[in-house]
């Protein structure tokens, strides 16, 4: 019997690198990255050597020069001597306004619907497949262009308010204005405010934080501390004694009186919309293109999102919602307590990207006039400047981290989801 | 023993059920008005359904078909309804419909894309009807060359010399392998396929479209438009894709760390960024990556743009679909003494492919229906169409009618294709179990 | 596939590869086709018909260009561009010109390097206001919210004009014509402010045109004219003698009927003579035949022609000669003379 141990002795020769299984992966991958790099080089050389012939060397220098526009919905202040730099500020704010209202409100609308599309009643069956195959089946683009248009032509004017045959109202005792303009609604008020701290001076970063709010939220914080403590004081006790002292009323009374304490030293009280020259003054302006792109958008998404949770509860088998019932919950709480926190783990991928679509569609803004970071930055910057390369590339880094940071944050919770249910 | 009377001696003949438990009556209750909290919902929805039907029905029956301009149609609703508002203008679509499906394409050669649809219809038919006649696959064989020449016109030895270039890859393959070995006659088989296209495609169709002139008229790109330039980019991204993205998501899931890195990387930055930065690349930046002095036409820069797009879309499905096939797949195909490439090939990819072809479809409607983005870089799709219908003066004005009808296209095309993956999906699930 | 796709449509579709700075004129000979970019729809200046034939005041002057180039003003490939892609399309050599009203700013010229040849309409940024509002001036428009048209130079006209006036104002910015014209007449912007031009085609276009007026502010001044890329001075050349051919002939009174009449045998006018080549070798000069100018009349007549048939009074646009009558008439359409 010949010993197997003695493995013949190995010279390296040049054509190993091929048909040696141990090598052959490492040179496909010094060729791939060697194909990546010749590439890359070609295509930073070639626009290298364009730029240099169009007289246009990449420079980010345009940021610092006045925009020259105006931005309507601002959640910082702005004015047309800001610089792009801030304009392109504003736009990113502005996209992630949409796009978090939009996530929440097609997450909410999307679940419902996914529900009721399982509903025992025909009808409501019926027009949830409707509604889910009208949306899912049309581009979002005419949807966001013809949720304006039925804004506009649907609300009336705010000059419909005025005069003493005014053909439109206000709702909610006068304190919501409904217009084609936009909705109205009241804001809040300090008449002896703390005023605002400005951080970042002057410069194009800028932003002022509410002393007022700082205030409020740390007094709310300190009340919740509180009533934790108190929570876990009455568990001890229930522990030690099997009486739990009745806690209602503490909670209750931190969460009101010391908020409430603290709103009536600074003087809240709402300001509510008025007529006044052209439009209505006071109050908080939603504008009618921040409602129409976000009800287009979460409609949209949510006909997905639907598609979504009946696809999971589907998967959910019959016999956990039997058993559910032979414990004698009730239909509903079947569906809240058994079904969907099962069904959570296939929805929650899916999800994931329907938000990302969600937020990438939101550059379409455009198409209503919403100034999101493609109208700033990707619009009229790029159009005034006319720096295409810089605009672009930097828009498409701007969307990658919010997408990067979004599918972050959310497989994070998918795995804690997932620990949990394990 | 005394008689029980209440002894019963024979069966009670069936009874029919209640009334209000059959029938329109019975289903009524049953779907309806089961409890209080689902009637109010059933009023509801019907008041809505009454509500929404009252506003629209009038609108689109109600209205004006012949007239050549929206004054003429405000004109004859005035005359006929005593108002102009609440009735559509459809006379614009009757006189523009052709131009929304075919753009500026020339309308005596309309023939053209439509045969391109039908032929797609045959070339597609083999892979999804498992019924179809296998003779169809020739067609699929020759459609990816047919498409372009349907579509663009020109001389036939274009599409025919690209075609050979296959065939000289083959042979060279063929011929080299006992020689130099399988690799190394695989790189001198692309190698030579490379130098047929790039260098000798273009002279010797020169000299033989000026030897045997046959073909038919060409028709630029530029002329392209409407649903045809949504269903073309869709159908080109979608096809090239394929291959794309299958190379893509084996290399995600590939050992090779380098490889593996790539891809993931091209993946996540093109399903990272929004189609319309793509599409600004394609009309502005693109010519400034490629070489001094190329430049081609939009058309087929936007084409290349959305199939990178769809590339990484594309490549998430197959990955799905390679995630879905069960373990003992590959070990099989190992124990088999197959290689990585012939596991791919006959055990892996037919079985993965089959899997993935739902979400292949719902890929190419998403892709479609992004295809009205183009319009944002000035290209006339439907809904650029609109834009420079509405520029006319005669139509200036219009709005409703040019989207409605858009609109209303694209669900049917979006729906039809949707419920076709449902059955499929339906079909294949059935087949595993 | 996927080769082959791409390559076959790039063998049937052509690969127009070639330089951008090489003679522009040789490339159009050589493709029988003169690019010129247009916007995707304007009401007058641009815009297709139901069989896909543009027309357009803008439009006339590719047609006229093409007709001195190639001598068929047919011979024009219209690439529609947005306001964003205009000027890549230009540089890139993806279009020999740009006639998409385009006006001849500082930046424009020197900094993103483009020649502009001449001023074919003479425009101001203008408000457009229903006639209830009762107003009578920009300048008490304070508060009022306004619908611009993005993408143009007219924002910025806006924002400097109510911040020199020191009047507040909300802008809704709308990306084409249709849409802004929609907010406005439902009432969601209380003014539009565009071009004065588009702001007259577009009330013409309203069920109620008397409803509205036009303020007598123009806060800007809006140069439209057809522009080249900066390098090719002998194109730059022949565009600019086209349109001045355009103007010159209205002045001298040369049109569509009677320029074949005229061009058959030289007359008493000199100037004419030169125009039409009965008389000196300018068209020669420009590299072009002795009578280029004779299909750019020929084709939809002198500038005044032009005028009047898309965008005239006779038309639905409706709009005055005002700055755009010949400099003879009280305006500002003057062209160099022909010697």
């Amino acid at each position: 019997m010949t010993t197997l141990t003695d493995a013949p002795k190995v010279t390296f020769r040049l054509s190993m690198l091929i048909y040696d299984t141990r090598y052959r992966s490492m040179t496909i991958q010094v060729v791939a990255l060697m194909g990546f790099m010749l590439l890359a080089a070609w295509l930073i050389n070639n626009t290298l050597t364009n730029l240099a012939t169009l007289g246009k060397p990449i420079d980010f220098g345009f940021f610092t020069d006045p925009a020259g526009y105006d931005i309507n919905q601002r959640l910082l202040d702005y004015n047309s001597r800001d610089t792009h730099l801030r304009a392109s500020l504003l736009g990113l704010l502005n996209t992630l306004v949409v796009a978090v209202l939009g996530c929440i409100t097609a997450t909410i609308i999307g679940v419902l619907v996914g529900v009721l599309r399982l509903s025992n009643n025909w009808l409501i069956a019926r027009i949830m497949t409707v509604y889910v195959e009208m949306f899912r089946n049309v581009p979002v683009l005419l949807w966001i262009v013809l949720a304006m248009a039925i804004m506009i032509e649907s609300l009336p004017a705010p000059k419909a308010f005025r005069g003493d045959n005014a053909t439109a109202s206000m709702d909610l005792f006068d304190s919501v204005a409904v217009t084609n303009r936009g909705v109205y609604l009241p804001e809040a008020l300090f008449s002896r405010g703390l005023g605002n701290v400005h951080v970042f001076g002057d410069s194009s970063l800028r932003f002022d934080v509410s002393r007022d709010l700082m205030a409020i939220l740390i007094v709310l914080g300190a009340s919740i501390f509180a009533i934790r403590w108190n929570n876990r004081r009455a568990h001890e006790i229930q522990d030690a004694t099997g009486e739990r002292p009745t806690t209602w009323h503490f909670t209750f009374g931190l969460l009101v009186v010391p908020t409430g304490v603290l709103l009536a030293l600074l003087g809240f009280h709402f300001g509510y919309p008025e007529l006044g020259g052209y439009n209505f003054k006071g109050g908080t302006h939603l504008r009618n293109s921040l409602i129409a792109l976000w009800l287009a958008l979460s409609l949209y998404t949510a006909a997905f999102i639907a598609e979504i949770v009946r696809g999971g509860i589907l998967a959910i088998s019959q016999g956990q919602s039997e058993a559910a019932g032979a414990l004698g919950l009730r239909q509903n709480r079947i569906m809240g307590l058994v079904v969907l926190p099962q069904a959570l783990r296939v929805i929650i991928p899916p999800l994931i990207s329907n938000y990302l679509n969600l937020t990438k569609n939101s550059s379409l803004a455009i198409a209503v006039g919403y100034m999101d970071i493609t109208g700033t930055l990707g619009g009229i910057t790029m159009n005034q400047t006319g720096r295409e390369l810089e605009c672009i590339l930097l828009l498409m880094l701007v969307y990658l981290t919010i997408s990067l940071s979004i599918s972050g944050v959310m497989n994070w919770y998918n795995n804690k989801v997932k620990l949990v249910e394990r | 023993m005394t008689d029980t009377s209440f002894v019963r001696h024979d069966m009670l003949p069936e009874q029919a059920p209640p009334a209000t438990s059959v029938g329109l009556l019975g289903w009524l209750r049953k779907n309806l008005f089961s409890g209080w909290v689902n009637s109010i919902l059933t009023v509801i929805s019907l008041g809505f359904i009454a509500y929404a039907l009252a506003g629209l029905l009038p609108w689109v029956f109600q209205s004006v078909w012949v007239a050549d301009s929206l004054k003429e149609c405000r004109e004859i609703m005035a005359a006929t309804w005593g108002e102009t508002h609440g009735h559509a203008c459809w006379g614009v679509i009757r006189e523009r419909w052709l131009q929304l499906m075919f753009g500026f394409y020339p309308p005596e050669m309309y023939w053209r894309p439509i045969l391109a649809f039908v032929l797609l219809l045959a070339a597609i038919a083999p892979v999804l009807f498992p019924g179809a006649p296998r003779q169809l696959l020739y067609v699929t064989a020759i459609y990816p060359f047919l498409l372009p020449w349907l579509m663009w016109g020109g001389t036939i030895w274009g599409p025919v010399l690209v075609a050979a270039g296959l065939a000289i890859g083959y042979l060279v393959h063929r011929f080299l392998k006992p020689i130099i070995g399988g690799l190394f006659a695989l790189i001198a088989a692309v190698a030579a396929a490379l130098i047929w296209w790039l260098f000798l495609v273009g002279p010797i169709s020169g000299a033989l479209s000026s030897a045997l002139p046959i073909g038919i008229e060409s028709v630029i790109s530029r002329n392209f438009g409407g649903f045809m330039l949504s269903i073309l980019i869709g159908v080109v991204a979608i096809g090239v894709s394929l291959p794309i993205g299958i190379v893509l998501a084996l290399g995600r899931q590939s050992d090779l760390l380098i490889v593996k890195a790539l891809c993931v990387g091209f993946i996540e930055f093109i399903r990272g960024v929004p189609l319309i930065t793509l599409l600004f690349v394609a009309s502005t930046l693109l010519n400034i990556f490629l070489p001094p002095g190329t430049n081609f036409d939009i058309i087929l820069r936007v084409i290349i743009m959305v199939t990178l797009f769809a590339s990484a879309y594309m490549a998430e499905v197959i990955r799905g679909g390679l995630a879905a096939l069960p373990r003992g797949q590959y070990e099989g195909a190992d124990s088999l003494g197959l290689d990585y490439w012939q596991a791919q090939r006959l055990i892996i990819m037919p079985q993965a492919l089959k899997i993935s072809i739902p979400g292949i479809v719902s890929t190419f409607i998403g892709v479609f229906k992004d295809t009205v983005l183009v319009m944002i870089i000035g290209l006339m799709d439907p809904l650029g169409l609109a834009t420079a219908i509405r520029a006319d003066a005669a139509w200036n004005g219009i709005y409703w009618e040019l989207f409605a009808f858009i609109a209303f296209l694209f669900f049917i095309f979006c729906f039809s294709m949707s419920r076709y993956s449902m059955y499929l999906e339906r079909r294949l699930r059935t087949d595993h179990s | 596939m996927k080769k082959s796709v791409i390559l076959g449509a790039l063998t049937v579709a052509g690969l127009a590869a070639g330089a951008a700075n090489a003679a522009t004129v040789d490339d159009i000979t050589a493709r029988g086709k003169l690019n010129c970019g247009v916007s995707t729809g304007l009401v007058g200046f641009a815009a297709p018909d139901a069989a896909g034939i543009w027309d357009g005041f803008d439009v006339a002057v590719c047609r006229a260009v093409a007709a001195a180039v190639l001598g068929d003003p047919m011979a024009v490939e219209f690439v529609p561009t947005t306001g964003k892609t205009r000027f890549t399309a230009l540089a890139s050599g993806e279009v020999d010109m740009l006639a998409r009203n385009t006006t001849w700013t500082f930046s424009r010229d020197v900094d993103l390097k483009f020649t502009f040849i001449g001023v074919n309409y003479y425009d101001g940024q203008g408000f457009m206001v229903p006639k209830d509002l009762g107003i009578s001036s920009a300048t008490e428009l304070d508060g009022a919210t306004v619908c611009i048209q993005t993408g143009t130079t007219t924002e910025l006209n806006l924002a400097d004009f109510f911040r020199s006036n020191n009047i507040s104002y909300e802008p809704v910015p709308i990306e084409t014509n249709a849409e802004a014209q929609q907010q406005y007449l439902a009432g969601a912007c209380d003014v539009y402010t565009t071009d004065a031009s588009g702001l007259a085609a577009t009330r013409a276009t309203f069920e109620a045109p008397g409803d509205h007026v036009l303020l007598p502010e123009i806060i800007s001044k809006e140069p439209l004219g057809p522009l080249v890329r900066h390098g090719d001075d002998a194109w730059g050349d022949i565009v600019r003698w086209t349109l001045n051919a355009l103007i010159t002939a209205e002045e001298l009174g040369v049109t569509s009927a009677n320029v074949a009449e005229m061009a058959s045998a030289a007359g008493n006018n000199p100037e004419i003579n030169r125009l039409l080549g009965t008389e000196g070798n300018l068209g020669e000069m420009l590299g072009l035949n002795s009578d280029w100018a004779v299909g750019v009349i020929s084709t939809s007549g002198n500038y005044g022609e032009i005028f009047e048939k898309n965008i005239g009074e006779a038309t639905p646009i409706g709009l005055a000669r005002g700055l755009n009558a010949q400099w003879t008439d009280g305006g500002l359409i003057y062209s160099p003379p022909f010697r």
